[in-house]
């Protein structure tokens, strides 16, 4: 099976002394609809960070679809769509040419940029907001016009970190159900989220981390059933420890 | 990334930078225009017109090139400090790091919209000027010359800075304590030759002197310092400031922790 993440001994330790990675291994198959969890700080952000070329390594390894981010990074940077936690565009500008520059940095002309933002920007709603200002969108929009930025170039890997947080129910749903549609249609999706029960639904994937370690990597089918009984929120406190544990509950 | 590829990245990268210097014009390019105009009025007509000439021409004519060039200096450094801080500040440098462009294409899109709006402005304070004096070109290629490679170094310049800045004080001290300085002892409202030996030989480590001269031997056909020094100087330091731009944006610094 091919693999679309391969990660190997990757450490990264801040400049000040804060190690948010320990040498951790980790591989995502390709089509995999993939759950990354744990608490604030653990390392979820500096790992994805890493992989879209964001944050550099420490130490280790890290490639794409078997590009390394480091000696190929222009092309193992074309199968990578990021959706970041905070919003990163440029307020002032409208939403289609948000979408549109964004291709551009990917080298696709902006007529053709224009013609593959249109089925995104429907797909998302935002077909009838694209010439608006991007501050003039709900709180919602913005998060869907994350998403479809980070779609324009049609990765083939798309990595969200915390997609919905903030986000109504209806809406979370909605976008539950784009997701799914992605992965059928073959789009590796790994997912950050403190939303337990929305990893239980959307991922076949998961793996936990805390404090700059894996402590867990396994298919969800196997994580449930192993703890016959326990929904996963029970064992991701399990998993995270009693400092964690004590804050979450409290 | 493809040659085409790149080329339509570049020019996504400049095509905003374009949009944006003429979307908030009353920002980038009318506050030289008008400060100028003031050096022209105050310096050139009233002061200038009770001064001896200056290598034979009359005392505004004298400063024409001088002024141009310090708005050339000021709008190309403001352009990329203030852009790639920006982008740093609200994370929209994230749009172009997750991007397959290579860094020496981002470097050259910041860049591009600094000399460009440099070059703008220049444009725009030479028509003003002409409102005042007359003034002939003596050489067309080192005017040209000079001021495109100006425009490049301090927009390099501005670039190494916004790296480096933590927080808006950072993009504000080198303008006004290291840069407005030079300028004004740069030679823009005087000849060199005025001043005693001393205070000449001072002020040839001053390297706003030769962008100066240079630019004003294309206009006037006259300089305080050698030709060949000043391009020498002009193109080192264009040099030395893109290595270290570009070794700055690999490395991440920055940027990438």
């Amino acid at each position: 099976m091919e693999k679309a993440v391969s990660v190997a001994h990757l450490s990264k330790t801040y400049p000040g002394g804060v190690a948010a990675l320990k040498g951790i291994s980790l591989d995502i198959e390709a089509g995999d609809f993939f759950a990354l969890l744990g608490p604030n700080g653990a390392g979820k952000t500096t790992l994805i960070g890493i992989l879209a070329g964001l944050v550099v390594k420490s130490e280790g390894k890290t490639s794409i679809f078997g590009h390394d981010v480091n000696t190929d990074a222009s092309r193992a940077k074309t199968y990578i769509g990021l959706v970041p936690q905070e919003f990163n565009f440029n307020i002032f500008e409208k939403v289609i040419d948000i979408i549109v520059d964004q291709a551009g940095f990917y080298g696709i002309p902006r007529a053709q940029a224009i013609s593959n933002a249109e089925p995104i920007l429907r797909d998302l709603g935002l077909w009838e907001k694209r010439n608006e200002p991007s501050q003039k969108l709900s709180g919602g929009m913005k998060r869907r016009l994350m998403i479809a930025r980070a779609l324009i170039h049609k990765p083939k890997l798309l990595i969200l970190d915390e997609p919905t947080a903030g986000v109504d129910v209806e809406l979370r749903r909605q976008m539950w159900t784009f997701l799914r549609k992605m992965n059928e249609n073959g789009t590796t999706i790994i997912l950050t989220t403190h939303y337990l029960e929305e990893a239980e639904q959307l991922c076949r994937t998961v793996a936990v981390i805390n404090k700059g370690e894996i402590v867990v990597h396994e298919p969800m089918e196997a994580l449930l059933k192993r703890s016959a009984g326990e929904k996963l929120e029970d064992i991701y406190l399990g998993l995270i420890g009693s400092e964690e544990k004590e804050i979450l509950t409290q | 990334m493809q040659p085409s590829q790149i080329v339509t990245a570049y020019y996504t990268m400049m095509r905003r930078g374009v949009v944006r210097i003429i979307r908030i014009w009353s920002q980038t390019l009318l506050p030289p225009v008008v400060t100028t105009s003031l050096y022209f009025i105050v310096f050139g007509t009233f002061i200038g017109s009770q001064l001896q000439p200056i290598h034979g021409f009359s005392y505004i004519q004298f400063i024409v090139p001088g002024l141009i060039m310090m708005a050339v200096i000021t709008s190309s450094y403001t352009e990329t400090v203030s852009t790639f801080y920006f982008a740093k500040w609200v994370r929209t440098i994230d749009e172009i790091l997750v991007s397959p462009m290579p860094d020496w294409v981002v470097i050259a899109g910041f860049v591009s919209g600094g000399v460009l709006r440099g070059l703008l402005v220049g444009i725009l304070v030479l028509v003003v000027s002409l409102f005042f004096t007359q003034i002939a070109i003596a050489n067309f290629f080192v005017l040209i010359a000079a001021l495109i490679l100006t425009s490049l170094l301090f927009s390099f310049a501005g670039l190494i800075n916004g790296i480096y800045a933590k927080g808006f004080d950072g993009i504000s001290i080198v303008p006004t304590f290291v840069l407005t300085p030079l300028t004004y002892l740069g030679g823009i409202f005087y000849s060199i030759q005025q001043f005693p030996e001393f205070w000449q030989k001072v002020s040839l480590f001053n390297p706003i002197l030769y962008m100066v001269n240079a630019f004003r031997y294309g206009f006037l056909g006259v300089s305080d310092v050698s030709l060949a020094l000043c391009f020498s100087i002009l193109i080192g330091l264009t040099l030395a400031f893109g290595i270290v731009a570009m070794y700055l944006f690999k490395r991440g610094v920055g940027i990438k922790n």
